[in-house]
């Protein structure tokens, strides 16, 4: 009684943050400004699937490369010595204490044709080049922002693979090759997929590491639903439409995520 | 001796400057059961581990059938590992955790099946197959980790304190078991206890280790009953130990009066440690023994008493069928051949 008594809170919470504004959603995305129901808005989404593509494209690439930075690094540090654990987390985590708009602007400086970068290279009389304002920024902005959610759910699965069991494994003579495809990596395969959905789902819905370091020409579905609400285009009722065919998009990256991850089991059951 | 199959010669193992062990030599051959027995830290796990491949010694020599070892990754030894904890691979169920080692081999699908199926059989998990590792008991699991490392047919099985987290009753039954095994696939096991029980049940030959180095080797009678010194005296079963000057040959003076002993060749007047087992001493009559003492506690055992008794400053400690009354005067002998006499062992070595 009194454990449920204590989750009102968060209850509560869920029904008027969450609950209620999905509704909402909902009823702008099926309704006219005049309010009557419609479709329109939904089909007109349509018009967007080059940015829709775009923005799934390069979430995809930054959540791949996240995943390849990653993996190797989580796998060492969980390795290492609890302490030594702690201190690299922390680095880590260092960048995060930042504002994430700083961070992003701290890239755009860097980038800029005037920027930081290309004056180095000036000096060797390389370039300039352009960076910024390119598909491959946002993409770096993504990976630079995003990294540590696909590190850290990692790090929590490595962590837990006991040195014994890897042991055990080169004991009955799988070597470092087999070790890992055999142990490590099913073993990890949970923090992989939570890891993906970490930054995947963010990346995919951004819209301001996008306007910062992609400029005009590389608008994502985050920019479109932004300029319904609060742009020029002001039109809640598209926008609400925009939202709710992302978040179908994203249920269906992570169902099939999933079917992937039972795949995987299925695969370790008939290996 | 041509069966030699595993062959130690001055293993030199230091981790962050500390010597776990300290120059080791050791002959294991052939199909025995071979038990590393010691407390905590004396390098008995520390050899097993040197002899699976998970550690690199610093100096000497691992011969295996007569090849030097020293460089193969633990994949490449033909000895498979009973880990403390099981280690199982909880991913996987149990036929699979038992078929690992074959499919990483890259047996035919049928030979593994039956291998495994064969393994099983032995350890009495059959109809276990599909289930989930998490969900057996501790014994079961015990059980899984044998016969994943068995079904590799490895020439040795290394077991690393098997039997430790289990309770005492099913402890019992697997040491049974455990000699069961080693006996039907007639293969050299390696055992690694802490418990002297255990260690005298199952083995054919007893390491008895201390501080990184062999104290004493033998069968578990001659640990027994020719302890090398008082440490292994003690280790091995309860002792009273005591100091003792040797008169000379075949007599022995302890605790105030003079004994008749079957030992020799040590110096006249040398101080000496006295070993009596507490099973070896007789309870006579007051004033009928050559010791007197009080009773100052009795404790029932099962089998036997546990009767303490002091003796002018010594305590004795005795193993009787019959009870004692506490307070009571006690006369006590022992037969010369039942009084153990070994060198004084330096006081930093106690």
């Amino acid at each position: 009684m009194k454990a449920k008594f204590a989750s009102v809170p968060y209850l509560l919470w869920m029904v008027i943050f969450t609950i209620v504004p999905m509704l909402l959603i909902l009823l702008f995305a099926f309704t006219s400004p005049e309010g009557g129901f419609t479709i329109a808005n939904i089909s007109a989404v349509g018009r967007y699937t080059d940015v829709i593509m775009k923005s799934i494209w390069l979430a995809a690439i930054a959540t791949a490369i996240c995943l390849l930075l990653s993996y190797p690094f989580a796998y060492i540090i969980s390795r290492r010595s609890a302490r030594r654990q702690q201190v690299s987390l922390m680095l880590i985590m260092l960048p995060m204490w930042m504002s994430f708009l700083l961070r992003t602007f701290a890239w755009m400086t860097l980038l800029e044709k005037t920027g930081l970068i290309n004056r180095i290279l000036g000096v060797f009389g390389i370039g300039p080049f352009e960076m910024i304002n390119t598909p491959g920024a946002v993409v770096l902005g993504m990976v630079y922002n995003y990294l540590p959610f696909m590190i850290l759910p990692l790090h929590s699965v490595m962590m837990k693979i006991e040195d014994s069991i890897i042991e055990a494994a080169q004991d009955l003579g799988a070597s470092p090759m087999r070790v890992f495809f055999r142990v490590v990596l099913p073993l990890s395969f949970p923090g992989v997929s939570s890891g993906i959905t970490m930054v995947f789902v963010p990346a995919v819905s951004t819209f301001i590491i996008s306007r910062m370091l992609g400029g005009g020409s590389n608008l994502l579905i985050g920019d479109l639903i932004d300029m319904q609400f609060l742009g020029n285009a002001y039109n809640p009722h598209l926008g609400s439409a925009i939202s709710l065919v992302l978040m179908v998009i994203i249920l269906l990256c992570m169902s099939i995520m999933n079917q992937f991850d039972d795949d995987v089991d299925m695969e370790g059951a008939i290996l | 001796m041509n069966d030699v199959l595993i062959d130690i010669k001055n293993l030199v193992v230091e981790f962050d400057g500390e010597r776990i062990l300290n120059g080791l030599n050791l002959q294991i051959r052939d199909k025995e059961f071979v038990t590393f027995l010691g407390p905590s830290g004396c390098g008995k796990t520390t050899t097993l581990r040197s002899i699976g491949g998970f550690i690199e010694p610093q100096e000497g020599d691992i011969f295996f059938d007569g090849k030097r070892i020293n460089d193969l990754p633990p994949y490449k030894r033909a000895v498979n590992t009973v880990f403390q904890r099981y280690a199982l691979f909880p991913h996987l169920n149990v036929y699979e955790n038992v078929a690992f080692g074959l499919k990483v081999k890259k047996l035919p699908e049928r030979e593994v099946k039956n291998r495994v199926g064969e393994m099983l059989e032995m350890v009495g998990l059959r109809g276990f197959e599909r289930r989930g590792v998490s969900q057996l008991s501790g014994g079961q699991q015990q059980r899984v980790a044998i016969a994943r490392a068995l079904v590799n047919y490895p020439r040795v099985l290394l077991l690393d304190e098997p039997l430790g987290a289990l309770d005492l009753k099913l402890r019992k039954e697997m040491q049974t078991e455990l000699k069961r095994y080693q006996q039907q696939m007639e293969i050299t096991f390696i055992y690694v206890t802490h418990d002297q029980e255990e260690a005298l049940t199952m083995s054919d030959r007893v390491v008895v280790m201390k501080d990184g180095e062999i104290q004493q080797i033998g069968t578990p009678q001659d640990i027994y009953n020719e302890p090398i010194n008082a440490f292994v005296a003690d280790f091995i079963g309860e002792s009273n130990i005591i100091d003792g000057i040797m008169q000379h040959d075949y007599l022995v003076e302890f605790a105030g009066a003079k004994f008749e002993c079957v030992d020799k060749g040590f110096g006249e007047m040398q101080r000496v440690d006295v070993v009596v087992r507490p099973e070896d001493i007789k309870v006579v009559p007051s004033g009928e023994g050559k010791l007197t003492g009080v009773v100052e506690s009795v404790l029932f055992k099962g089998v036997h008493y546990e009767i303490m008794v002091d003796a002018h400053g010594y305590h004795w400690k005795i193993h009787s069928t019959l009870p004692q009354e506490v307070g009571s005067f006690i006369g006590m002998t022992v037969r010369p051949e039942d009084i153990q006499i070994m060198h004084r062992m330096q006081e930093d070595q106690r």
